[in-house]
């Protein structure tokens, strides 16, 4: 009963982030995702994973990527509900990433984010998996 | 005012001497800071070992951005002075790097060392524009990881450092911002 309710309360959680990414504004997105470019790019790997091809995959499994022990073990499949909650606060998320990053600590910020990476995954990044 | 004229400007130079010289005095001052901490080695367990992580993120990004401007510099695509200046830029990164790398082995960490190969958009970079929108766009997201990871440092003379690496980057990003003619200090906050 407990876990049901506990599920119940999760996939409240994971609708909600998702109402949130699909309303969020890529182009605002764009600008926000600007901060994350010491770092990070579309189509290919830096400091950080590429993001093309993020959606569906599991954290820690791009090829050739030197990924954190917390990364590789965290079992996250990533999709709106679980990038509005690692974006939040990566270190709480998952303790250990190397992600040292605060977060992005505004919801709207966040699904104007996560807008702009789906919009990313469908238009720049075709044949970058 | 072009930035040619903005870099041949005397009194520009004279503060862009001025500027050299003050980012040499703070990183001289953040190498005795992170070098010099006996304390923070002792600091140890979970807080020492989050905040190597963190300082081994930021060299990783640090030796990229060495790397970054090194492509810059090679490309042909920058004249002089943009290319003293790249150079100069890059020098700053250089001196990040090495007070991080310290700072990470006298916290007990292994320090990450330089990929022999990074990937970068070159494809892209046609023209001194380019170069210099691409090298913004990186120093730009280093304001923003620096600001990120003041925050969440637990050691607070790590993250006072950390913020000095973040004030070098800002300056960075607006005088880039300015060669490319766009307003070099757009907005009274970073995010």
């Amino acid at each position: 009963m407990k876990a049901g309710r506990a599920l119940a309360a999760a996939l409240i959680v994971a609708a909600g982030a998702q109402a949130l990414a699909a309303a969020g504004d890529a182009r605002r997105g764009e600008e926000i995702y600007s901060r994350c470019l010491a770092c990070h790019a579309l189509e290919y790997d830096r400091t950080g994973p590429r993001h093309c091809g993020l959606f569906g995959r599991r954290a820690g499994s791009v090829p050739g990527f030197a990924y954190s022990d917390a990364m590789r073990r965290s079992r996250i499949i990533w999709s709106d509900a679980t990038l509005e909650r690692f974006i939040a606060d990566p270190l709480k998320a998952v303790p250990g990433t190397a992600m040292g990053y605060a977060g992005v600590k505004d919801a709207r910020e966040r699904a104007d984010l996560i807008a702009y990476l789906r919009a990313a995954n469908r238009t720049a990044c075709a044949g970058v998996r | 005012m072009s930035f040619l004229e903005f870099a041949n400007d005397p009194v520009i130079r004279l503060s862009r001497r001025t500027f050299i010289g003050s980012g040499l005095t703070l990183s001289g001052a953040a190498v005795a800071l992170l070098s010099g901490n006996e304390a923070l080695a002792a600091t140890g367990g979970k807080a020492g070992e989050d905040d190597v992580r963190i300082l081994n993120t930021a060299l990783g990004a640090e030796l990229e951005a060495i790397a970054a401007y090194q492509v810059g510099a090679e490309s042909g695509l920058l004249q002089k002075p943009v290319l003293d200046l790249a150079v100069t830029f890059q020098g700053h990164h250089k001196e990040h790097a090495d007070v991080l790398r310290k700072t990470v082995e006298k916290l007990g960490g292994k320090p990450v060392a330089a990929k022999a190969k990074y990937a970068f958009p070159t494809e892209k970079l046609k023209t001194q524009t380019d170069v210099l929108r691409f090298a913004a766009s990186l120093e730009k997201g280093a304001v923003s990881a620096y600001l990120g990871a003041v925050p969440i440092f637990h050691d607070r003379d790590l993250a006072k450092a950390a913020a000095s690496i973040l004030g070098d980057e800002a300056m960075h990003w607006a005088v880039l911002r300015n060669a490319l003619g766009e307003p070099p200090v757009p907005i009274a906050f970073v995010a």
